[in-house]
């Protein structure tokens, strides 16, 4: 019977079926971090259990780590306190654990595909929601609950029903400035934020297949975004060339057997979704959101949507709107903005990096703009520096952080001040997302990395045209 | 961690009739910080709630002594977002056992299910019913029948069934949890990552 690439790792990883419920879904790869995991670890305490399988089990601290000074003591009380837990419990039952200063250190996100823990065909978990990201390598990767953190940790399974499958085909070629985090966002502005609902996605045609794995990192971590559980994308030669050589990646003879598996990891020709959806590359272009959620996303030169023309209730539509102090029918192009961030477990890789300052090389950080630029993992900010790319930062008036989550959720003190807006690579636009107050427009690197030279909401295309007539 | 039982609720119930509510507003991401499952009833949509200067924001539900019960009723894919099951401990912790939305994303049911929240998905014409009879009377009551698998507006007396899995309900109506039926199971586990390398 043809089956779907989510079908062969799906059901391949099934240790039980329970009639009427759900699947016991054995798990090959937990990624731990502080914020989600201290009270899975008391429940294990309380059981009197162990973690059933270390080995296969990854912490690191992110969420709530500052940006800045990583080498001192963390100051706020609460977020040294829930570190401290998490070293105690990776101590307490032998998991690796990847804390400040060490050079693995990084977003969880960031850290699993770069040290070769993120592999196709395996079924990935975390306690956050962004794991959808890992599925840019043919896993199924997708965020859980404490209480499926301590079911994953106790017993290297969760309980969950098969979802629905859907699939998304992208075919042409993308236009000039039009990133995976556009091709994203078009996505999401088109299903909405609840659209894939039940879902698990495969994306699959010509953009996805020429995309780069840090591209396809981007597209896969905003699954989440229209409500699906997570996404996938076929392993490739993009795929292995990417894995190969890395540390925790099967070696040598591993290494033949695995590739066995991987090479079979594609949807049957014939195989059948409960949903199918196909857009045209060339219906893209460079994406900015305007509302309060990442559905509401527009092409950057469109104006606001009216009230009239939105799905759903207006009333929400119009308190969103409020909120972000804007009106329907308003151009976004010129909209003066306070903040830049760019990092995230969405972009904050090395690519994001070259994106940017491909756009602020020989220019100037505009006055009114604040810039965080926080790179995902402690290798990210070593390729940065590698790569030179620190010094078109520093010359153009910008400052390197440290790693870690930092204004996409502002759980430390990069928090945007109540009323300013934030042009953001990261991932949510929810209200006081980034900051208790704090207006979030999502976009791209080469979209933020415009805003912070110009002061306003800028085209990417206009900068880079410039470039080409000089 | 086993929960409360839960067989049949009657309540007053809270309407919250916006869509799309999500995590973050539910409980944000600065109110995470507990290394115990404790207190985030205080803090549940606190930005919504109280002002910066913790004084209430009067015009908030939660604020409006009229309305009081253990069922929370939400507008249209509630629970979006961030997979914080810190957002389902708040909504516990509040004293809330039900959540009534015409759509729910997955994380967050899931995460009430495992807690002993009982999600209960109606039609979006049953949820408008539901808005409806609670602005005529806040103190309006519903009946949430997990057995039957039914919620009724009491002074009306219109129904719909709801879907649950049968494991689930029966972990609910029982108490029980996840780990519990996975301990059971852990020799078919560890046989299967005997054949599973890393």
């Amino acid at each position: 019977m043809s089956k779907t690439l989510f079908d062969k790792v799906w059901d391949s990883h099934v240790v039980k079926h329970i009639e009427n419920g759900p699947d016991v879904l054995f798990i090959d790869r937990h990624l731990v971090h502080e914020v989600t995991s201290p009270v899975a670890f008391l429940g294990l305490k309380n059981r009197g259990i162990k973690v059933l399988y270390p080995e296969r089990t990854f912490a690191t601290a992110d969420h709530n780590t500052p940006t800045r000074n990583q080498h001192l003591p963390v100051k706020d009380p609460l977020s040294a306190n829930q570190l401290r837990a998490l070293e105690e419990n990776a101590n307490a039952h032998g998991i690796p654990y990847w804390g400040l200063g060490h050079e693995k250190n990084g977003i969880v996100h960031v850290i699993g595909p770069e040290n070769g823990i993120t592999l196709p065909g395996a079924t990935i978990v975390c306690g956050d929601s962004h794991t959808s990201t890992h599925g840019a390598f043919g896993a199924i990767a997708f965020g859980i609950g404490t209480s499926e953190v301590e079911m994953v940790l106790s017993t290297q399974c969760i309980m969950q029903p098969k979802p629905k499958s859907l699939r998304i085909n992208i075919n042409g070629e993308l236009s000039k400035a039009v990133t995976p985090k556009d091709v994203a966002l078009f996505i999401i502005s088109k299903l909405t934020t609840s659209g894939a609902t039940g879902y698990f996605a495969e994306y699959a045609g010509d953009v996805f297949k020429n995309m780069s794995m840090e591209g396809r990192m981007t597209v896969c971590n905003l699954s989440i975004e229209m409500g699906a559980r997570g996404g996938m994308i076929a392993p490739d030669e993009t795929t292995f060339e990417y894995i190969k050589e890395r540390e925790y990646t099967p070696k040598g003879k591993d290494w033949d057997a695995a590739m066995e598996y991987w090479s079979t990891l594609y949807s049957d020709k014939n195989a059948q979704f409960d949903k199918e959806l196909t857009f045209e590359a060339s219906e893209i272009e460079p994406m900015i959101t305007f509302g309060t959620n990442p559905g509401m996303g527009i092409g950057i030169s469109e104006d606001i949507p009216l009230a009239e023309s939105i799905e759903g209730s207006p009333a929400t539509y119009k308190k969103s709107l409020e909120y972000m102090d804007y009106n329907e029918g308003e151009a976004m192009v010129g909209k003066p903005i306070d903040f830049v961030f760019l990092g995230s477990c969405t972009n904050g890789r090395i690519e994001d990096f070259r994106a940017f300052a491909s756009i602020i090389k020989g220019r100037k950080k505009a006055d009114n703009v604040t810039a965080w630029l926080v790179p995902g993992s402690h290798k990210v900010e070593a390729a940065i520096k590698e790569e030179g790319i620190l010094d078109i930062l520093t010359e153009a008036g910008f400052e390197l952080r440290e790693p870690g989550c930092s204004a996409c959720l502002a759980m430390n003190d990069d928090k945007i001040p109540a009323g300013k807006y934030a042009v953001s690579t990261s991932n949510r636009n929810f209200e006081g997302r980034q900051g208790p107050g704090a207006r979030t427009l999502l976009a791209s690197p080469l979209v933020a990395a415009a805003a912070a030279v110009t002061g306003k909401v800028t085209d990417p295309r206009e900068l880079m045209q410039e470039e080409v007539l000089a | 961690m086993a929960y409360d039982k839960f067989n049949i609720l009657t309540s007053s119930a809270v309407p919250l009739p916006i869509e799309n509510v999500d995590t973050d507003q539910i409980i944000p991401a600065r109110f995470l910080k507990a290394t115990e499952r404790k207190g985030f009833g205080d803090n549940l949509f606190r930005d919504w709630r109280y002002n910066s200067d913790d004084t209430p924001k009067e015009q908030f539900v939660l604020n409006n002594p009229i309305y009081s019960g253990k069922i929370l009723v939400g507008g249209k894919n509630f629970g979006s977002g961030s997979s914080r099951e810190h957002a389902a401990w708040a909504v516990y912790d509040y004293g809330f056992r039900c959540v009534v939305s015409s759509f729910f994303a997955d994380i967050f049911r899931n995460n009430c299910l495992n807690i002993g929240v009982l999600p209960v998905q109606v039609s979006p014409e049953f949820l408008d019913k539901i808005f409806k009879a609670i602005e005529a009377d806040p103190k309006t009551e519903l009946e949430i029948n997990l057995p039957e698998q039914k919620i009724t507006i009491l002074a009306s007396g219109e129904s719909e069934s709801f879907e649950i899995n049968d494991y689930k309900k029966g972990n609910m109506l029982n108490g029980f949890d996840d780990i519990d039926y996975l301990l059971n199971i852990q020799e078919d586990i560890e046989k299967y990552a005997e054949n599973t390398p890393l």
